[in-house]
């Protein structure tokens, strides 16, 4: 070192001009929960059950998400549509008992994928914090989207941004 | 004429107690506040966003960081010596807080024809006291690090008092230029000398700056904090404290950083004197206690920005590793302070001839 470095301070008054500059910065930083980045069109989040324009349910238990999970995730129960249960569901069979272990899945989106009814997709929310792992297996209560005719807003909500994207996705 | 003396002596008490409450309260506060300008210079200089939740811009987290050190936990180690432990931190914040008293934070105010000096007390030895107490505080953190009973606070707290003793000569060394100059060790004196003529960092500049690297290894401030040194020691000589122990000797270095910054605006800056105004045509146009309430605000200024810089230095420099920093303190600070000191007088006595 020669006498001009060794004297430290030019160093200093540099490294100190460095962190001055950075206060007047933007910042990378987003206040989470006042304001949210939006989600990217391809994001995986929690699953939903989805209806058709008349609030029926589209699911008709075939069983075909279920064998496309890779975390095996998907148990379900189908049940025969009765008489007069037209307006419920959609085909003549439904699933009477839907659950997804949440702290199983993996948020790959295979059963979106295997789904040829359009009834699950993956929405644009994060599976919330819970106290007990029974709280993570989801059912119908938790997965099926609010009826389009009787609450609008809410069946807006649960599509998301991009919901209109997502069952619009074509397979080959 | 007892009585009468009685009288008079009960309003300068009077006088005192207040001051030394007010002046109390105002260091704590201004020391609670630099945890959060701390907190908030540190984030804006690493472009992040800093306490913003308690409070508008975060302005009470302060009081909650008070409140979580309330609610801990207080552990005395058992293998500790109880006393010495409990002695340590309270030794730390009274030593932080004793040397505002010489300070001189405005002229002073007339109310019903009687001068109050806005000084604790003007004693003509002031800055040898402030030296004096300063050097008090090895003992918080000797008798901490010692009483903790633990081979790393131990060590930290060796190495800090080695570290301040070591510091102080060169501080020493670098004032006895400035007094060359002043001719007496009352702060007030020197501040009133600086507003009769320049500020002394205009004749002491390198002076200035030995002081100011000293006040940083003196405030265990972070190019010099290897007492802390959070990586190497744990935290150093508090690692077995917790709670408002704890508290008290995190304390007791804003404090000390709120009164090395006074301290160093004092001797250098013209302490309370209002920059580029001559003060005493001032107090005759406006009276002086409207005066008086302005000097004592520039001073409060200077001090913010002194404390400021405290703060920029420590989120820029990394820390010192231990025999650099001794051969910063012996090597190179002191020789500079006696060469400042050499050219200081030759140059006073040059004026005398």
């Amino acid at each position: 070192m020669n006498m001009w470095e060794r004297m430290y301070l030019p160093a200093i008054a540099k490294g100190m001009s460095i962190t001055f500059g950075h206060m007047f910065k933007k910042r990378p930083t987003v206040n989470y929960p006042e304001k949210q980045r939006p989600f990217s069109p391809v994001f995986r989040g929690l699953h939903v059950l989805n209806r058709d324009e008349e609030g029926r349910e589209r699911c008709t238990a075939c069983g075909l998400c279920a064998v496309a999970c890779p975390a095996e995730a998907i148990t379900m129960e189908g049940a025969e549509r009765l008489p007069g249960e037209e307006n419920l569901y959609k085909e003549e069979k439904y699933a009477a008992k839907y659950e997804i272990n949440m702290l199983r899945c993996i948020f790959c989106g295979l059963c979106e994928e295997a789904c040829p009814k359009d009834a699950i997709y993956l929405s644009e929310t994060f599976a919330p914090s819970n106290y007990t792992r029974k709280g993570f297996i989801y059912g119908k209560e938790e997965l099926l989207i609010p009826d389009p005719k009787t609450d609008p807003a809410g069946f807006a909500k649960a599509r998301g941004e991009h919901g209109e994207e997502a069952p619009a996705v074509e397979h080959k | 004429m007892y009585i009468n003396l009685l009288a008079i002596d009960m309003v300068l008490v009077l006088d005192k107690v207040i001051l030394v409450a007010v002046i109390l309260g105002l260091s704590l506060l201004i020391a609670m506040y630099e945890t959060w300008a701390e907190r908030k210079v540190a984030a804006l200089m690493q472009d992040r966003r800093g306490p913003n939740r308690a409070g508008p811009g975060g302005i009470l987290q302060p009081l909650a960081d008070g409140l979580k050190l309330f609610m801990k936990e207080e552990i005395v180690p058992g293998s500790s010596s109880r006393m010495l432990f409990i002695l340590g931190p309270g030794l730390a914040m009274f030593t932080a807080m004793m040397t505002s008293a010489v300070v001189p934070w405005s002229s002073y105010l007339e109310i019903g024809g009687r001068h109050f000096d806005l000084q604790i007390a003007d004693v003509n030895i002031g800055i040898l006291y402030v030296f004096g107490v300063v050097s008090m505080g090895v003992y918080g953190v000797m008798i901490g690090g010692w009483a903790s009973n633990n081979k790393f606070s131990l060590l930290a707290a060796v190495r800090g008092a080695s570290q301040i003793i070591s510091y102080e000569l060169a501080m020493g060394l670098s004032i006895i230029s400035l007094l060359m100059i002043t001719g007496s060790l009352s702060l007030r004196t020197i501040v009133e000398q600086q507003q009769a003529h320049h500020y002394f960092i205009l004749y002491q500049p390198l002076g200035f700056l030995i002081f100011l690297v000293c006040a940083f290894a003196e405030c265990n401030r972070t190019p010099f904090d290897l007492s802390e040194a959070d990586n190497e020691l744990n935290m150093g000589f508090h690692l077995e404290y917790s709670s408002m122990k704890l508290g008290f000797y995190l304390f007791s270095e804003y404090v000390n950083v709120f009164i090395s910054s006074a301290v160093m605006a004092t001797l250098y800056f013209g302490g309370y004197d209002i920059p580029f105004v001559n003060n005493a045509a001032l107090a005759q146009h406006w009276g002086q206690n409207p005066v008086a309430i302005l000097q004592a605000v520039c001073f409060f200024v200077k001090i913010v920005l002194f404390i400021l810089f405290f703060i920029w230095v420590r989120w820029t420099i990394p820390r010192f590793r231990y025999d650099q920093l001794m051969k910063l303190g012996w090597r190179m600070l002191i020789p500079l302070a006696i060469f400042n000191m050499l050219v200081t007088g030759f140059l006073i006595l040059l004026r005398h001839h």
